[in-house]
């Protein structure tokens, strides 16, 4: 079934015209053959070709975009079902859902918070980006839609099985490719039919995974390439077992019906706000490409979005922190400076004991590539010719020039060369090996 | 069309391991909550915490929960059974840390003792994970209660062989400690049975990171865990996994941080419960067997997820 990039070359024009983005054919191959491209990114592909490669080239989960600009999310291109394997793609988008029965002014605060809410966390900012619009008819539909565009740019997810409703709400914003929910049985040729016309994408939903594996089909018959599956679950074992069903037929089997992203809906399963958070994130865990709130309080999508960040990190590329000087609690000039590696791990596991000492102090992150202390240590990274030469340059001396640095417990045994590399004046002291054992390390050190 | 689902087969399965008197923990025949592909007897554990020492420097959300009872760990366990329904009960014997109070292992062994007899509940007892301390403490734990099925951890490489010895002498299970890394946790676990611990009295804690502090890592480890158990048959690999998460979630500064000093971050109490919540929850789809938590509503919240998992109509 799979093509070798060598294959897919063979039946490429071989011009190297770069219009696909790729600087040659060949590597326009490699990225079909990986599942990263489609065929369509090439305009001068003959039908020949076409038809040789199309089903074989497609990514087994397709990638749909809904929304434009800073608040567009694309999901979708997963190949794995387990992080490690490789990576999960594109984190899920987090939304909310608004309807018409709510006043105006409940309304008005979740797009509000919608468009402001935003965490930094390991230096990416995260937030929400999706609105799901429900109402009772397609002019209170576009109505709202228009609304939640209008203040918060939303990634707009249009709730209604009245495909004329659809319509009416997405043809003034089919630039900002809102999601059609839903195709059902009943009405999938007229709703397919609208988001062929206008180019967005569409939803499929059905009761058991067999009714949605019909409509899958019929929408790959159709030729549909931005679609988003709803299987709903009824339970949070039913959205365990629909969601690895769906991606395992799909990235084992290239099952082409489900291979399409996800969306669900954690507020329809509970009226406990907390339970919701906790039901969204298996949701987030399990393969869910859109995942729909019932509001947006900061205290429980700040949870669930650290949580899509942290299932969707590369495992392969260890998360890094920027080389240099973290001061923390407000340090001034006699403060302690402390030395370790700019793994972020590392980095926030001792940050927030620090500030969680109350005690101010300089931290000074390495460039390690991102390794641990005893790992960079083992490599040669973390190493006492090494840390002389960066902390001398990090300009620690101009903050605080006291010259008493306190080193990692772990590389206890390099402190006496780190003291010899360091010169004149210099001491070294050696910490503590546990994070959790700072507050009171800080605390010794800063009595004396 | 009728969809023709992938069934994925196992080799392996998990084993089942008793602590207490008949509580049972492990027995999986497929992946977490896999019901429509494999059996699974028992539904994972959840340990409510208990210390053996005050604990001040807790955030309020948690502290004002335990506050009537934290100089005296047996009425802890007893609110956390009879006020909380727990399960199971974790003791922490965080008193013995030799850079804290560095209480003496015989005065450890007593509050075990008191606690066992107060409760009828599976007890797990953790020291610190300092091994030479931990090493002395849970000998004489041992020793004390030599009828109770009491698992004992931290057990690491470095001490595997004192309490191993002593977990033997008194049929005790043991939790084995590695650094969230698949092949150390396997190569403990076949020192621990080269030693003559029985492979149905293991447990395995892989190091639980927090969410925001290393959960994918541990997340990852733990299916690393399950697929080479399940999927493979490795039979060293096949032992139920234990979670020391609740300490973890709680230093976080999201679980602590008060929304004046982060007015963007929301209230504080339902963010540090929804950190020990959720980080709970996803440890549940890696394959845990034993969580051990501390916030009440926090524990409702992940029971409710047990339960709402298990509930699987057939397709």
């Amino acid at each position: 079934m799979a093509l070798s990039g060598l294959q897919i070359f063979k039946l490429l024009p071989k011009t190297n015209c770069k219009e696909c983005g790729q600087a040659t054919c060949m590597a326009f191959a490699m990225q079909l053959a990986a599942g990263k491209a489609e065929l369509d990114q090439c305009p001068y592909v003959s039908d020949e070709a076409k038809a040789e490669l199309g089903e074989a080239s497609a990514p087994p989960v397709r990638r749909v975009t809904i929304g434009a600009g800073d608040m567009a999310v694309t999901i979708g291109e997963e190949t794995v079902l387990y992080r490690h394997e490789k990576r999960f793609e594109h984190m899920p988008g987090l939304g909310v859902l608004i309807s018409d029965e709510m006043d105006d002014a409940e309304v008005d605060g979740i797009l509000e918070q919608l468009s402001q809410q935003e965490f930094n966390y390991v230096g990416q900012t995260l937030r929400p980006r999706v609105a799901a619009v429900k109402a009772a008819d397609g002019a209170a539909l576009a109505a709202l839609a228009a609304k939640a565009d209008e203040k918060a740019g939303a990634a707009l997810v249009l709730v209604s099985e009245d495909a004329e409703a659809l319509k009416q709400a997405a043809e003034p914003l089919k630039d900002k490719k809102p999601l059609l929910y839903a195709a059902t049985e009943s009405n999938f040729d007229a709703v397919s039919a609208v988001a062929k016309e206008l180019d967005v994408p569409f939803a499929i939903k059905a009761d058991s995974l067999d009714a949605l594996a019909d409509l899958g089909q019929k929408a790959v018959d159709g030729d549909f390439k931005e679609v988003v599956l709803d299987p709903s679950s009824a339970t949070l074992g039913e959205v365990l077992r629909d969601q690895t069903l769906i991606r395992r037929a799909a990235v084992k089997q290239t099952f082409r019906p489900f291979g399409f992203p996800t969306i669900g809906f954690p507020c329809n399963m509970t009226d406990d706000k907390m339970q919701e958070a906790v039901f969204a994130s298996t949701f987030i865990a399990k393969y869910a490409g859109l995942v729909i709130l019932s509001d947006l309080d900061p205290a429980r999508t700040m949870p669930l979005l650290y949580l899509a960040q942290n299932i969707y990190t590369d495992p392969q590329r260890p998360m890094q922190m920027d080389q240099g000087i973290y001061p923390i609690n407000d340090p001034d000039e006699n403060a302690p400076i402390l030395v370790t590696t700019n793994f972020s791990l590392t980095y926030f596991t001792v940050s927030s004991e620090v500030e969680a000492s109350k005690v101010p102090a300089w931290l000074c992150v390495m460039d390690v590539e991102g390794q641990s202390v005893l790992t960079a240590w083992a490599a040669g990274k973390f190493v006492a010719d090494a840390i002389a030469p960066f902390l001398k340059k990090s300009g620690i001396e101009e903050k605080a020039p006291h010259k008493k640095v306190t080193i990692p417990g772990y590389v206890a045994q390099i402190s006496g060369e780190l003291e010899e590399e360091l010169g004149e004046g210099w001491q070294v002291q050696v910490g503590v090996r546990e994070a959790a054992d700072i507050p009171k390390y800080l605390k010794q050190i800063s009595e004396n | 069309m009728s969809f023709d689902a992938p069934v994925e087969t196992c080799k392996g399965n998990i084993r089942e391991v008793v602590v207490g008197s008949d509580g049972r923990i492990g027995g999986e025949q497929t992946f977490p909550f896999h019901l429509w592909e494999g059996d699974i007897p028992n539904p994972p554990m959840i340990a409510m915490e208990v210390y053996d020492e005050p604990q001040p420097e807790w955030p309020e959300a948690v502290r004002k929960v335990y506050e009537d009872v934290m100089d005296d760990p047996v009425a802890w366990a007893k609110k956390c059974v009879d006020q909380f329904g727990a399960d199971a009960l974790c003791l922490q014997l965080r008193s013995t840390d030799p850079n804290g109070t560095d209480a003496s292992p015989e005065d450890a062994a007593e509050t075990v003792k008191q606690v066992a007899e107060a409760v009828d509940v599976p007890l797990f007892v953790y020291g610190t994970a300092s091994p030479d301390k931990d090493a002395e403490v849970l000998k004489k734990v041992a020793e004390a209660l030599p009828d109770e099925n009491i698992p004992l951890g931290p057990v690491d490489e470095a001490n595997h062989r004192l309490i191993g010895a002593a977990a033997m002498g008194y049929k005790k299970p043991v939790v084995a400690f590695t650094s969230m890394d698949v092949n150390l946790a396997k190569q403990l676990n076949v020192l621990l049975v080269q030693l003559g611990v029985p492979e149905d009295k293991i447990i395995m804690d892989p190091t639980t990171g927090a969410l925001g502090y290393g959960l994918e890592y541990c997340y990852s480890i733990m299916e690393r865990d399950r697929l080479a158990a399940l999927l493979q048959g490795d039979d060293k690999m096949q032992m139920p996994i234990f979670n020391n998460l609740a300490p973890e979630t709680w230093k976080a500064k999201e679980s602590r941080v008060s929304e004046e000093e982060e007015p963007t971050y929301g209230d504080v109490e339902t963010r540090g419960i929804l950190w020990e919540a959720i980080t709970a929850a996803t440890l549940l789809l890696a394959g845990t067997d034993v969580l051990v938590m501390r916030h009440p509503r926090a524990v409702e919240l992940v029971r409710t997820a047990i339960e709402g998992l298990q509930a699987q109509s057939k397709e």
